[in-house]
């Protein structure tokens, strides 16, 4: 269609009523894709018999009263182990990922091309072909309902993709730098952490915030092996309808505290969720 | 750390006589090896131990409400799921689904790609707006669209539709695939969207400004310079997304439970169904054995066969 004219240099195409056009009807796609998520966003400021009308109602005396319900329903136990189940896998991924992506970033590794396929392999894999085994070890090991269980599968879950995106982004650091600290005598520990770690930051910041955005979303593992102990915030949303019936203000209010952290996040570091997502492909 | 003690380790086995290069040359192998294992080793024991103990669970008879029945089977379990017609309907629903939303979510992400790839005001406001979708929580994604936006009566969709006549349609009842299916292109748009866009500002003004140079249209720059450009953008979106599409669980719990009936199963929450309300490990283990390789299968073909379309339908435009 009209939309091709990224094949303009940096020009602004400004004055020309084309450009114009085009510019109104970007904001409005923009906004008619995002309107979900605002009406989702105004609901919850509602009372609830203004949450379900017909027509819907759009201006209303806002109210923080569902929030407060929200919280006053144990919001924040959940948040905590969904806290503690992201950042904790968040961190394992690196630990481990942060080794092996170099390994394999530095050509001498045997068969480079297997193990990478392997680490990508395993996402192939559906959940639903391990939670069973998973589910029985978890059982006996008395380890359901325990959010480091949560932790150790959110790792696994991430960690594929983590060592592929951590080794795209060793490729960009300039090998001339790594010899010249190697020929100097630094081990890997020391390469790793004062040579490579300060060129990294932006690749691992880009990791660790896709990583974040798997782990505080992931629901299928979490509803089958928590429950009133070890459940996580998208487990709260689900608790919600069942034990409080249909109150649309306050699922509203609910939906909206739970994905808020990660909405913010990923706003203030789009610069590395693209980055992140467009592991390898960007270099 | 295990860099140097593996080679120590491994010193002594090897021969007295050994010449020192060569086992220089080992001790290097292991310290170039080593840091990879930890998370080789830990992958390997969270997916590849769970998925042997998967195969053996799939040639026993055991459900947990009957805790004596435990048996060997065989291959009963397997010839089990292949009579299952709501395990087969679930497959093909899981086929469905994901192609749809990948595709769907593909060709929008490149629409919305384009129109980002151009200074304009307000362009940070307009990809933060697009990217929002990808950061809402799964779960919430689901309620959102089931209870607010395609709600019969109350819902956002029935009043913008019901000029057209729309009335009180019960979208998640009457179509419940469609449904789940407009659900995660919503969420998926944006990831899309995204990679693409990163494919567009990496491609070289250089190559633009030449076809200008050289005349050629819009459409035509589009088609040669910039799609070949994006192919492997769009490949490594349609990969990722299915990968986690496939395994979609979340928005069919919270929107339809698979149903009516088992009208909107797929494969991971038919599954589910079996293993946590059914209890027969035996019979779920046997899916999900089935389901490995069938992914195995239907990946590769289906990423061959969109891109060999992909790629003629291009070179037939030309």
């Amino acid at each position: 269609m009209t939309a091709l004219s990224p094949q303009r240099p940096a020009r602004r195409p400004r004055g020309s009523a084309r450009g114009t056009a085009l510019t109104a009807a970007t904001w409005a796609i923009a906004l008619l894709f995002v309107s979900p998520v605002l009406w989702l966003v105004l609901t919850a400021f509602k009372e609830e018999n203004q949450a379900a009308t017909d027509p819907p109602t759009l201006f209303f005396q806002p109210t923080l009263d569902r929030f407060t319900a929200v919280l006053g329903a144990d919001f924040l136990p959940y948040a905590g182990n969904s806290l503690i189940a992201t950042v904790a896998s968040t961190v394992l991924v690196l630990v481990l990922g942060l080794p092996a992506a170099y390994a394999l970033s530095i050509a001498p590794v045997k068969r480079t091309q297997d193990v990478l396929f392997f680490f990508i392999s395993t996402k192939m894999l559906p959940v639903v072909a391990v939670v069973v085994p998973i589910y029985v070890a978890a059982s006996w090991l008395s380890m359901l309902d325990n959010v480091w269980t949560l932790v150790v599968l959110y790792t696994a879950m991430n960690l594929p993709i983590a060592v592929w995106m951590l080794r795209s982004f060793f490729l960009e650091v300039p090998g001339a730098i790594v010899e010249a600290a190697r020929v100097e005598g630094a081990g890997l520990g020391r390469i790793l952490w004062s040579v490579m770690l300060p060129v990294m930051a932006p690749g691992i910041a880009a990791t660790a915030l896709i990583c974040t955005i798997f782990a505080w979303n992931e629901f299928f593992f979490a509803v089958n092996l928590t429950a009133a102990q070890a459940a996580t915030v998208p487990v709260f949303l689900t608790g919600f309808i069942t034990s409080e019936g249909l109150f649309i203000a306050q699922l509203s209010a609910a939906a909206v505290m739970a994905s808020l952290p990660i909405v913010v996040v990923g706003w203030t570091a789009q610069r590395q969720l693209v980055r992140g997502l467009s592991m390898g492909a960007v270099k | 750390m295990s860099a140097a003690t593996a080679p120590a380790r491994e010193a002594p086995a090897a021969p007295a006589r050994r010449p020192e290069k060569e086992r220089g040359r080992r001790a290097a192998g292991w310290a170039r090896r080593a840091p990879l294992l930890p998370a080789l080793v830990f992958l390997v024991a969270t997916t590849q131990l769970p998925f042997l103990a998967t195969i053996v669970y799939s040639l026993r008879s055991w459900n947990l409400l009957r805790p004596d029945s435990q048996a060997w089977v065989g291959l009963a379990n397997y010839a089990r799921v292949f009579t299952d017609r709501q395990f087969l309907g679930a497959a093909a629903n899981t086929v469905l689904i994901t192609a749809s939303c990948v595709v769907v979510a593909m060709l929008l992400g490149i629409g919305l790609a384009l129109l980002l790839d151009r200074p304009f005001r307000g362009r940070g406001v307009v990809r933060t707006m697009i990217i929002t979708p990808f950061l809402v929580l799964p779960v919430a994604t689901a309620l959102l669209w089931k209870h607010i936006m395609f709600e019969p009566v109350f819902g956002l969709v029935n009043f913008v539709l019901g000029p057209l006549g729309a009335g009180d349609t019960d979208w998640v009842s009457q179509s419940p695939v469609l449904s789940v299916v407009v659900a995660l292109v919503w969420q998926w748009t944006p990831f899309m969207t995204l990679l693409v866009l990163a494919g567009l500002q990496s491609q070289g003004r250089d190559v633009i400004e030449a076809g200008q140079v050289d005349g050629a249209s819009r459409w035509q720059m589009f088609a040669w310079i910039t799609l070949p450009h994006l192919r492997r953008y769009i490949e490594l979106g349609v990969l990722l997304g299915s990968v986690y599409v496939v395994n979609t669980f979340d928005t069919i719990y919270m929107m339809t439970q698979g149903g009516p009936g088992t009208a909107s199963s797929n494969l991971p929450f038919y599954i589910y169904q079996r293993t946590f309300l059914g209890f027969d490990i035996g019979q779920s283990a046997a899916m999900g054995v089935v389901v490995v390789v069938g992914t195995i299968i239907v990946a590769m073909l289906a990423l061959r066969l969109i891109f060999r379309t992909f790629m003629n339908a291009q070179e037939a435009r030309t």
